[in-house]
């Protein structure tokens, strides 16, 4: 498969789940497009922790994402740990793991991977492509690069290009893992010690990021962990800093910290308005694709206004297009949560979609 | 309730929106501007099937239209229609929106840019319940088309019908089609421009294009 990075990779891997029933003529296959540090397992028990899929209450009987209805496909992006081919798996140039060999990787490719896996499962044309954060680029990507395959797409918290204060999050989070000596340059498959330390930093540092001071002052305040007084000293005297630890520590067993650097570069990389001539209404030209994005008014990752910059884009495009900016505290995180507002719009988006492409409930 | 609201008479139903249904073509793309809660799309969607389109200012209203499956984004008809191409609809209409805009006559070219036609329908403020609700208890006139407090209202320019033709005058603007209804909801059929339907005229509506040169 060739990569925009000018090489190819060969043998790749694609790691998937489905739920539900795809129809006779293919036609209510809906793609689920995970985040950063998401899965293939959006709605089954995650392997290695045991708990519910990510998007669990999205997925399912009468649930927004219908599996009574559709037909749902979750995979593992190109360069993930879950199974799908990334860093940490064996080179079949060298028959060791690829570490910093595996090639840099952008959004547009982990598309075309999962183009290819549309072509292996004989589906000509999504129903529908939905995601938040990374998995809302990917969601642009593909309806930007491959438009007569998607009927509608779902763009959740999500940016055209990525700011520049999102790069510089994403810096000190591949610092955090690059500073860690058992990091050793990314080779460290075949040691004792992994770079949980660094990773675990960096997942630190991202989780605030997709928080809102609201919530966290909602959620923690200046609460103490399990004790009545400070102690003077570097212990997690305040709530939040227990539960930053937790995040971090929780995070290094499910996610290796190479996929964590490829990844985080993917998303940094991704620019569709430079992809397309600096006017990001050319990337959607034409398009037969329907369109609802959705925003969150506390979200300071992925703002409303860099949501609306993609809407004012789909409409120069004469595209139909739905936008709906949820009212929450949650922060970017609102899109893995429950937001009833949310499910309501895409439910009602997802039915006017399908009664437009002809799908009957059965 | 205060002693304002009582003089509001009951309606159930926007007279204007049947009306503005009857000038519509079957199956056209229409641009419904200030949409509300989408009622007006959805009956355009069911009854003449177009492919219909709204831009709305409140999240609420918004929320509303995208859950019942219609096309709306939000945003504001003061500064968001510059984002639409030109000519992209055959209709884009403003109902009951013109009197809540800040530049009432650049939203005016916009929509004539964007559609092929523009179908407006204000409030008329000649209408002798708002000459006589001024003239005798001096407060500004609450009527059912114009409902709120003026220090809650999001009307800030009023216009009668005939400030409005005299716009359309010059601007140069096509005015093809003109329905005036009376406070009754009934259309009138006397006169169309002339002082009568200025004083008894409570809604009217407007299809207007680009003067051919």
């Amino acid at each position: 498969m060739p990569l925009d990075c000018g090489t190819s990779i060969r043998d790749v891997k694609m790691a998937y789940c489905t739920y539900g029933t795809l129809n006779a003529d293919k036609s209510n296959a809906i793609l689920v497009c995970h985040a950063l540090t998401g899965d293939q397992f959006a709605a089954s028990k995650q392997p290695i922790t045991g708990k519910n899929g990510w998007w669990d209450q999205m997925i399912g009987p009468g649930k927004v994402l219908d599996t009574d209805k559709y037909f749902i496909v979750s995979s593992n992006v190109l360069g993930g740990c879950m199974g799908t081919t990334g860093p940490k798996d064996i080179n079949p140039e060298t028959g060791s793991p690829y570490g910093l060999n595996f090639p840099i990787i952008t959004i547009g490719d982990m598309v075309r991977a999962q183009a290819l896996l549309q072509d292996y499962l004989g589906i000509d044309s999504w129903f529908s492509l939905i995601g938040g954060s990374m998995g809302g680029m990917q969601v642009l990507q593909w309806a930007s690069a491959y438009p007569e395959r998607c009927f509608s797409a779902i763009p959740i918290a999500c940016a055209a290009r990525h700011s520049a204060q999102n790069i510089a999050f994403h810096e000190v989070g591949r610092q955090a893992v690059m500073a860690d000596p058992s990091w050793q340059g990314g080779d460290y498959y075949d040691s004792e010690t992994k770079p949980t330390a660094g990773l675990a930093v960096a997942r630190m540092a991202a989780h605030v990021t997709y928080l809102s001071e609201a919530a966290l002052h909602r959620k923690f305040g200046r609460n103490l962990q399990d004790r009545d007084r400070l102690t003077y000293g570097f212990d997690a005297d305040f709530q939040v800093e227990s539960y930053l630890r937790y995040q971090g520590i929780n995070f290094v067993d499910r996610f290796d910290a190479n996929s964590y650097l490829y990844i985080t570069r993917a998303m940094d990389y991704f620019d569709l308005v430079e992809d397309h001539g600096g006017s990001l209404a050319n990337a959607f030209q034409k398009t037969p694709t329907r369109f609802c994005v959705v925003s969150f008014s506390s979200d300071w990752l992925f703002p409303t206004s860099e949501n609306r910059e993609i809407v004012h884009a789909l409409i120069a495009a004469a595209a139909n297009v739905s936008f709906v900016e949820v009212e929450t505290d949650k922060g970017h995180d609102a899109f893995l949560l429950d937001t009833p507002e949310m499910f309501k719009t895409i439910q009602g988006f997802l039915q006017s979609s399908a009664k437009s492409r002809g799908l009957t409930d059965e | 309730m205060n002693e304002q609201e009582k003089f509001i008479p009951k309606r159930d139903i926007r007279v204007d929106w049947q009306l503005i249904a009857e000038m519509i073509k079957p199956g056209s793309r229409v641009l419904d501007v200030g949409c509300d809660d989408g009622q007006l799309l959805a009956h355009l969607t069911e009854t003449k099937n177009v492919d219909g389109r709204g831009l709305e200012l409140s999240q609420a209203g918004v929320n509303i239209c995208v859950a019942n499956g219609l096309s709306v984004v939000q945003g504001n008809a003061d500064t968001d229609l510059g984002f639409y191409p030109d000519g992209g609809f055959d209709y884009a209409i403003l109902s009951k929106t013109l009197q809540a805009t800040h530049q009432p006559h650049v939203v005016l070219e916009q929509l004539l840019r964007i559609g092929q036609r523009a179908i407006v329908s204000f409030p008329n403020f000649a209408n002798w319940r708002c000459r006589s609700y001024l003239a005798f208890k001096g407060r500004m006139p609450m009527t059912h088309s114009l409902d709120t407090p003026w220090y809650e209202t999001p009307n800030i320019h009023f216009c009668t019908l005939k400030d409005f033709t005299a716009l359309c005058g010059k601007m140069g603007v096509t005015i093809e089609q003109t329905v005036i209804v009376d406070a009754s909801g009934k259309v009138m059929t006397r006169t169309n421009y002339g002082a009568f339907a200025n004083l008894f005229g409570a809604d009217c509506i407007f299809m207007l294009s680009k003067k051919k040169a």
